[in-house]
């Protein structure tokens, strides 16, 4: 059975307690009394499919499928707007953060939606020698519609990069190798045991 | 005053040859004038910004800072830990308040720090340069080693976000922060007092992903400035300022704007009314030169 198949056939259609088991900071979606000052300060509101104030609402009533497979929460900018002005001190953008995360864990996080392909070309990038790879994770963002695509937006961000280039805050250098830890070996054997954890914790992704 | 030392979060950006880079050079310039030592944390790694959640979950984020944390402990037990970049202190800040919050994340990641030989006690403060200049040396200080004011500039303060909310600056609000104004000040300039996109947002990392949309953002801080008088941006911020600078031109051909307004770091005005070089003060890191800046560096 499906990660996914589980968690429906574990919770029977209580997506509350779905969340508030299995969300980064989920059991704060129940205090939520609707005052819509989330949705109000979001710099990126008019651009969700459903915002904050309704995300929780649909939450409390039921609708997983339409919360966890919706790109809205892939529009947060972690600018913590909404976190400095809840009235009721819910931690918004973590629960955000926690929903994009557990809908990629069950395989229903939208295919195409850019922030989610950046955000996991980001883990990559980060997690291989420690440090991020700047140079890398640039071109891999660039690709990562294709070839053709790809093309296309490095020549529309050529005077960037030159620019960049021109004033040393970019080198070609990153490509053989670049920064990094040291200790790459205990770096890695640390987030293999804390992936292990919380998949004992919340069940296995991918299963 | 006395040497001052902090076990320092450089961070990924602030690396030789990184997008903020020349960040680096100009704190490490601004930093030497003031006595303070930083102590880089040894073999620290990426705090996983505030974007990492799509392929780590929350404990392997939370380790991430964690380690460094721990790294800290080690090497520099009684020294707070500092860092430069908005998205490193607030990762670092988190993971601390979370993992003290608890005590089962708190024993997981100790399980997990002791794969890579470490463990964590967590209670170091862990602090923004800015706390630094403002509470353990003070405007009064930071004012007295001004050797070119930089008198006739006016300078629109961008504080951002995450230098902002949700720790921000201690007897600051969230909506109208002063402190980068009284900075401004501090070092001879004028502050744009009533500049509205103090603390908007820029996009952050949404500016790679969702370029159109990060763009409509960032035409709204520049135009804000301009709109203010202001000669030029200051901001804390790493991603503030790259966000902010280097999509200037594609603004210019999508809305048909003319910006060519300069983002400089704090800490490059610093190093310039400190009187040091152009270069010490980072401003050849500069996409879009600050020509004022340079006249009074050169002069």
């Amino acid at each position: 059975m499906s990660y996914n198949n589980e968690m429906i056939e574990k919770y029977r259609g209580n997506f509350l307690k779905e969340v508030t088991d299995n969300v980064e900071e989920g059991d704060w979606v129940k205090m939520c009394m609707q005052c819509g000052v989330c949705s109000g300060s979001c710099p990126l509101g008019p651009h969700w499919e459903h915002p904050p104030q309704e995300i929780f609402m649909m939450i409390r009533a039921g609708k997983r499928e339409e919360v966890l497979e919706s790109s809205s929460m892939w529009m947060c900018t972690s600018c913590y707007n909404c976190i400095a002005r809840c009235p009721r001190g819910l931690p918004i953008t973590h629960i955000m953060h926690g929903l994009a995360t557990y809908s990629k864990r069950l395989g229903l996080a939208p295919q195409q939606q850019p922030t989610a392909k950046f955000a996991q070309l980001f883990w990559n990038n980060l997690t291989k020698t420690g440090r991020v790879n700047e140079l890398k994770l640039g071109l891999s963002l660039y690709f990562m519609n294709g070839f053709g695509e790809g093309i296309k937006t490095a020549l529309k961000m050529k005077d960037i990069g030159l620019g960049m280039l021109k004033t040393k805050r970019m080198t070609p250098m990153e490509m053989l190798g670049g920064h990094g830890c040291k200790d790459t070996k205990g770096f890695h054997a640390m987030l293999k045991k804390a992936q292990e954890l919380e998949d004992a914790r919340i069940g296995k992704s991918g299963s | 005053m006395a040497k001052k030392s902090y076990s320092f979060y450089p961070g990924c950006s602030s690396q030789k040859a990184a997008s903020s880079s020349n960040y680096q050079v100009s704190v490490d310039t601004m930093c030497e004038e003031l006595d303070i030592e930083l102590n880089e944390i040894p073999d620290w790694n990426c705090c996983s910004a505030s974007i990492g959640y799509a392929g780590g979950g929350e404990l392997p984020r939370l380790a991430l800072s964690a380690r460094n944390i721990a790294l800290s402990e080690q090497a520099h037990p009684d020294q707070d830990i500092v860092a430069t970049c908005a998205a490193c202190w607030l990762s670092t800040k988190e993971t601390q308040e979370r993992l003290n919050d608890n005590s089962e994340l708190m024993a997981e990641t100790n399980t997990a720090l002791a794969e890579a030989g470490l463990t964590l006690k967590n209670d170091k403060n862990i602090r923004h340069m800015v706390e630094v200049l403002i509470e353990d040396i003070g405007y009064d200080e930071l004012g007295s080693h001004v050797k070119k004011p930089l008198e006739g500039l006016k300078i629109a303060g961008y504080v951002g976000c995450q230098t902002n909310r949700p720790f921000g600056i201690d007897g600051e609000s969230f909506e109208n922060p002063k402190y980068l104004d009284k900075l401004i000040e501090t070092v001879g300039a004028e502050a744009c007092n009533t500049y509205e996109k103090k603390v908007s947002c820029c996009g952050g990392a949404l500016a790679f992903s969702e370029p159109e949309k990060s763009q409509a953002l960032i035409k709204d801080i520049i135009e804000s400035a301009y709109d203010n008088g202001a000669d030029m941006i200051v901001t804390p911020c790493p991603v503030c300022q790259m966000n902010t600078e280097v999509y200037q031109d594609q603004i210019n051909a999508k809305y048909g704007t003319k910006f060519k307004m300069p983002v400089v770091y704090y800490s490059t005005l610093m190093s310039v009314a400190y009187g040091k070089t152009a270069k010490e003060a980072a401003l050849d890191g500069q996409i879009i030169k600050a020509k004022q800046l340079e006249d009074i560096a050169n002069k």
